[in-house]
């Protein structure tokens, strides 16, 4: 939490004026019961009705002077809070923009979201109420213990007693609850997992009739989680009262020992009265003060997620002095690459070599896990190599800028992704300045204007977030299209015809050709269909190459391509 | 999945619930909020007695503490008289030390009992709460178990999740914590007035000046925060939304270089959620110490009159003391009470939503006294059968087909949601709209939907297995199955080896988010129940992606064996199965267009004569090696 602080700087004006507005306000606050003593011992005792309403007048300024204060103060902390929520969501975001994809399988995407999002709105949100607490709270204890002192020195001596009380019974509770409510959190996420797997298999539990079986399950979870809950909330009853208890008996106390010192005459009647209300104000504002320390651990939890991110550093840079890649073009050439992911005990690809050219279609056919998405994956820099090197039009990939080298590329995933926006933008995604027509000849080719001008609106049709309202098959033609409207030197397709039925897979691929005539193209399938007529097969076998050639060749030399090729005798992308 | 949390709660929970929850927040109405409320009080018949006692000691708790002030008074009283007249030099005066220490016992007294009182109530609230959140729980999670597929398809996930959860969560937060809160702050109000009317009338108008003042607090500020708590929750949405993407998305993100436009718009949504949040933050933060200083204007106009009324001798000193007590606790529970209205809204908007689900139309029941079949043959038959998934799209008009025992049909077409609509059927997950589905003569509906069900087999590439162990998902289907014949089906289905090389065997435990078996062994695993379990009726599914080429050829051997002299519906891909199939079906957008043998298909020169044509010239290399 501590190390977030920095991100408050912006705001150390505000922070400052709501330090002194806070101040302001506790004096106010405080002054009250003081004012109040005069009434009842200059005013009451003596009778004087005069001093009692030029008194009573100040009262009233105070208060109205502490009501705007705490608004004005409100104004200042609820801006520095949300601005610093802001300044870390900022920086998180685009710092994360930098991260490989190495990083985000480090970290994982889902918890990148968490993190970004709703740790960061918890990290405010304690920060919004700790300007406003945990400045207010301790000032009163403080302002209160000096004017409680003021009134009657021996008498305080008292509250030194009472405030280790609350502190002890606050430490044993919250010692017990906390741990309890931290185990409940688990059993509400295990209850809550039962459940959405019991969604998710719906099916499978009622075709083998698993229904008694996810019941007991779940009833388990939920006895387990109303137990914990039962037991946390009694211990939770005991608070209230428990502190309650102590504010009112410790009055009582102070009250017995006032009245004797009223007598002896060491006191006024005002001063006890006004003591009394010190020690509440005290007493609570110690009870708020403690129940910061519950809070802001839970904040710092998040405050780590937070740093953990921040404090990645992305393993891939673009060089100093970038090198420019123009003089020739579309040429991928891998040189003796071996790359492993981190934390792997194998290598995903070990001694890859071979050289792409432009016109020419060059497949990477394996089987899962034989590192073909890796080894594309390669082309646009989202690894870097272990050794070995890898050349864009004759130059070291690491030795250009990423934004100049992916600009060479267009890059159809595996996983089709598309933004929400309409079609025509998603399209236009791979070349901001595309003309409608291009627009248009890219959805032609990918074969998705058929589909698109049956869309409500078509080219201005609404795509849903992530890509929700459309099937698998349209997203894979859009992507296609937002890689073809590029009309980049590189053609990069990874598997991106699965979803495709064959005829569509068929036209698509032969309006390919032509389009992509002089570019470099290079596809990634699991299909021998796919393949076959490519200009050079690349065969891996757990990340090495097992062959290389076309498929005539490769039928000849390659025993793990022929192998792939009987094992495939099938009727493909039926049903 | 952990999408259902993405939104922020706007609650706070755990043990402090601070600052103005509740009060502030947006709220969405209930479309029957005195019926569901109704609903949901039927819920607390079971715990009547401790309701009432709950409500007694919230009462008792409350009226101890309140009259303390008053209480405390009297000894404020009795001192300033003892001073006053030892000031005015009475003889003899003295501060009456007897009476102060009566009353101050009695005050001890009445504390202890508030908070033993207090204790009580929200021991045994707990109790009530928790266990009707359970009971409510349980019977949303046995409602779920009667529900048809049809109900899990039309929605997603995260809804049904959000409604089980969340809104429960807020059932249970709100029976815990405002519950009580309800009856305390009804009562303090109630009783402090009472109580200061009792010692003054006049004073209490005085203190009464501050309540028109606090009702506007609670109406206006705390509308406008709703609006812009509202306006923070949908930037926060969109935020959220747009980070999600960009995250998801980072591939292609990245692939075009478009790092700074989702930071230019992220900057743009974060603004927006600035703009929104600070306001919210700032109306909300701004209601409690505008009521704390609402308390304090009563505090002073007390102070001021009742001095003055002291001297006029019209009021003891410690009524004054008193008032100033009470004029600070009857601010708070009007507040409260604002933000418990809230809170009501938004729980009873909440229950509608459970009971939603619980009045959602349950699947048929099963038939009394349904026939068991004791030796099933495996005869299957479409009689006429109609079916949509939407009653304006018919998938079948009027569908038959007579299976034998012992035959293989091949379903073929493009991708569509051919094999799930046979497996729905089959297996009666959906209700046809007309005809019959019978298997051995016998009408599915006249069985019971767990004996149907266990007549089929299934071999398909989505993961049909459960939670458990490999030995259990291998023996479920066989009862008493020994270890034995579980280890011979694994090795018939070509699984034993890996199982073996797991480090726990047979006892590895299989779940969703551990991916301890790649799709090919999960394949094979499943074919090994399908061996062990011996059904008469098999669904499989040919489709082997994402299968290396080894395991492939594993689990095309393993299904052949299994094949052997049962029906069998096959999802096909492989030529041979097409081709030596007794039927033929043609899917196309989940209808089925053609049926017939591969001969007669050809011979139509229809849909399936183009598809097979299209995919099969030109590769008689491939044909060559079959």
């Amino acid at each position: 939490m501590i190390k977030l602080l920095r991100f408050l700087k912006p705001f150390r004006l505000y922070v400052a004026i709501v330090i002194i507005l806070s101040f302001l306000q506790a004096i106010a606050n405080l002054l009250l019961p003081t004012l109040m003593a005069d009434i009842v011992d200059s005013g009451i005792v003596k009778g004087d009705t005069q001093y009692i309403l030029r008194v009573g007048a100040i009262m009233l300024a105070v208060t109205v002077g502490g009501m705007i204060c705490a608004i004005a103060s409100s104004f200042f902390s609820s801006r520095a809070g949300t601005g610093f929520g802001k300044a870390i969501r900022r920086a998180i975001f685009s710092h994360v923009q930098d991260f490989s994809l190495h990083e985000f399988d480090k970290v994982s995407t889902a918890s990148l979201i968490t993190r970004t999002t709703n740790d960061t709105t918890q990290v405010q949100m304690v920060m919004v109420m700790g300007l406003g607490m945990m400045i207010g709270a301790p000032l009163m204890a403080i302002g209160g213990v000096v004017l409680a002192v003021s009134q009657d020195g021996a008498l305080a001596w008292l509250l030194a007693g009472v405030v280790p009380i609350v502190f002890a019974v606050l430490y044993v509770l919250m010692g017990k609850a906390v741990p309890l409510f931290k185990s409940m959190q688990a059993k509400l996420d295990k209850l809550n997992h039962v459940l959405d797997e019991g969604l998710t298999g719906v099916r499978v539990i009622r075709a083998f009739n698993r229904m008694d079986h996810e019941n007991q399950r779940f009833d388990e979870a939920n006895l387990d989680v109303t137990n914990t809950a039962l037991t946390v909330n009694r211990i939770m009853a005991v608070l209230w009262p428990a502190m309650m208890l102590i504010f009112n008996l410790s009055s009582i106390v102070m009250f017995w020992f006032g009245a004797i010192r009223i007598n002896n005459g060491q006191m006024q009647i005002g001063n006890l009265l006004a003591f009394l209300q010190y020690a509440m104000m005290i007493m609570f504002s110690v009870l708020m003060v403690s129940f910061m320390f519950v809070i802001v651990p839970r904040a710092s939890a998040a405050a780590a997620r937070i740093n953990e991110v921040l404090g990645i550093a992305p393993d891939i840079h673009d060089p100093v002095q970038p090198k420019s890649a123009d003089a020739i073009k579309g040429h991928v050439a891998f040189e003796d690459v071996t790359f492993s992911y981190p934390g792997a005990e194998e290598p995903a690809l070990s001694n890859v070599s071979f050289h792409a050219k432009p016109g020419e279609v060059t497949a990477i056919i394996g089987g899962t896990g034989s590192g073909k998405s890796t080894l594309v994956s390669l082309i646009p820099r989202f690894y870097d190599v272990d050794s070995g090197k890898i050349l864009i039009d004759g130059v070291d990939l690491r030795e250009m800028t990423q934004e100049a080298l992916r600009s060479k590329i267009g890059f159809v995933p595996q996983k089709a992704v598309l933004f929400a926006g309409t079609v025509a933008e998603n399209i236009r995604y791979g070349k901001e300045e595309a003309s409608d027509e291009e627009v248009k000849r890219a959805a032609e080719i990918s074969q998705a204007s058929e589909f698109i001008s049956g869309m409500a609106g078509g080219f201005d049709a609404e795509i849903a977030q992530v890509g929700t309202n459309v099937s698998g098959g349209q997203k894979q033609r859009l992507s296609i299209a937002r890689a073809l409207v590029r009309k980049p030197e590189i053609y990069v397709f990874d598997d991106s015809f699965s979803a495709l039925d064959f005829k569509t897979d068929a036209k698509l691929r032969e309006a390919l050709k032509k389009e992509t005539g002089d570019a470099t193209v290079l596809i990634v399938a699991q299909r021998v269909g796919t393949v076959m007529d490519a200009d050079r097969i690349i065969v891996l076998d757990e990340g090495r190459i097992a062959g290389i050639g076309n498929h005539r060749e490769l039928m000849k030399s390659s025993e793990v391509y022929r192998e792939i090729v009987s094992s495939q005798l099938s009727l493909e992308e039926i049903a | 999945m952990s999408e259902t949390r993405t939104q922020n709660s706007p609650r706070a929970r755990g043990p402090m619930a601070f600052g103005p929850h509740g009060m502030g927040m947006p709220v969405q109405k209930a479309k029957d909020f005195r019926g569901t409320l109704k609903r949901l009080a039927r819920y607390f018949v079971p715990e009547k007695y401790n309701l009432v006692v709950v409500l007694i000691a919230a009462i008792m708790s409350t009226i101890f503490n309140i009259v303390g002030p008053k209480i405390l008074g009297l000894a404020t009283t009795k001192l300033f008289d003892g001073v006053t007249m030892k000031l005015q030099g009475v003889a003899g005066a003295s501060i009456d030390f007897a009476y102060i220490m009566n009353i101050l016992i009695i005050l001890g007294v009445l504390y202890v009992s508030s908070s033993l009182f207090g204790y009580v109530q929200q021991y045994v609230m707990a109790g009530v709460a928790q266990r009707t959140v359970y009971t409510l729980r349980k019977q949303v999670e046995a409602k779920l178990d009667r529900l048809p597929l049809k109900f899990f398809d039309s929605r997603t996930h995260g809804e049904i999740m959000s409604r089980a959860v969340n809104d429960l969560d807020n059932i249970s937060n709100t029976l815990q914590q405002n519950m009580t809160q309800l009856i305390t702050s009804v009562v303090t109000v109630v009783g402090v007035i009472a109580i200061m009317v009792s010692i003054n009338i006049w004073l209490t108008l005085v203190v009464l000046i501050t309540l028109p003042l606090s009702m506007v607090v609670a109406m206006v500020i705390a509308k406008r925060s709703q609006t812009y708590f509202k306006r923070q929750q949908d930037a926060l949405g969109e935020l959220n939304g747009h980070v999600e993407e960009m995250y998801t998305g980072h591939v292609i993100v990245k692939a075009f270089g478009h790092e700074k436009e989702a930071v230019d718009k992220f900057e743009e949504l974060n603004d927006k959620l600035y703009n929104a949040g600070w306001r919210a933050q700032f109306v909300s933060g701004i209601i409690m110490p505008l009521m704390m200083s609402i308390g304090n204007l009563g505090y002073v106009f007390v102070a001021a009159v009742g001095g003055i009324m002291v001297i006029q001798r019209s009021i003891a000193i410690g009524d004054v003391q008193a008032f100033i007590q009470y004029a600070r606790q009857f601010n708070q529970p009007i507040t409260q009470l604002a933000s418990i209205s809230n809170t009501i809204q938004l729980t009873i908007a909440s229950a509608e939503r459970v009971f939603e689900i619980m009045d959602e139309q349950e699947q048929l029941p099963d038939p009394v006294g349904a026939p068991v079949m004791a030796f099933p043959l495996g005869a299957v038959a479409f009689d006429h059968v109609r079916f949509g998934y939407k009653e304006d799209v018919p998938l079948m008009q009027d569908m038959n087909i007579d299976v034998r025992p012992g035959q293989t049909i091949a379903i073929v077409g493009p991708t569509g949601a051919g094999k799930t609509t046979l497996v729905n059927l089959l297996m009666r997950f959906y209700e046809i709209n007309g005809g019959h589905i019978t298997v051995d003569g016998v009408d599915i509906t006249h069985l019971k939907r767990a004996d149907l069900r266990q007549l089929f087999g299934m071999v398909l590439q989505d993961t049909w297995l459960f939670n458990g162990t490999i030995r259990d998902n291998i023996a479920y289907g066989r009862k008493n199955a020994t270890d034995e014949e579980i280890v011979r089906a694994a090795k018939a289905a070509r699984a034993d080896h890996f199982i073996r090389a797991l480090p726990d065997g047979y006892s590895t435990v299989l779940s969703n988010e551990a991916s301890n078996l790649s799709q090919g062994e999960k394949q094979l695993l499943t074919i090994a129940r399908a061996l062990l379990a011996d059904p008469p009726i098999l669904i499989l599914d040919e489709a082997t992606s994402s299968v290396d080429t080894r395991t492939e050829v594993s689990i095309q051997k393993a299904m052949t064996e299994l094949m052997k002299g049962r029906t069998s519906f096959v999802i096909a891909h492989r030529l041979s199965t097409i081709r030596d199939a007794d039927l033929i079906l043609v899917m196309n957008e989940g209808s089925i267009i053609e049926k017939g043998t591969h001969k007669e298909l050809m011979a139509q020169g229809g849909f399936y004569a183009d598809l097979y044509n299209s995919q099969f010239t030109g590769r008689t290399l491939e044909a060559e090696a079959v």
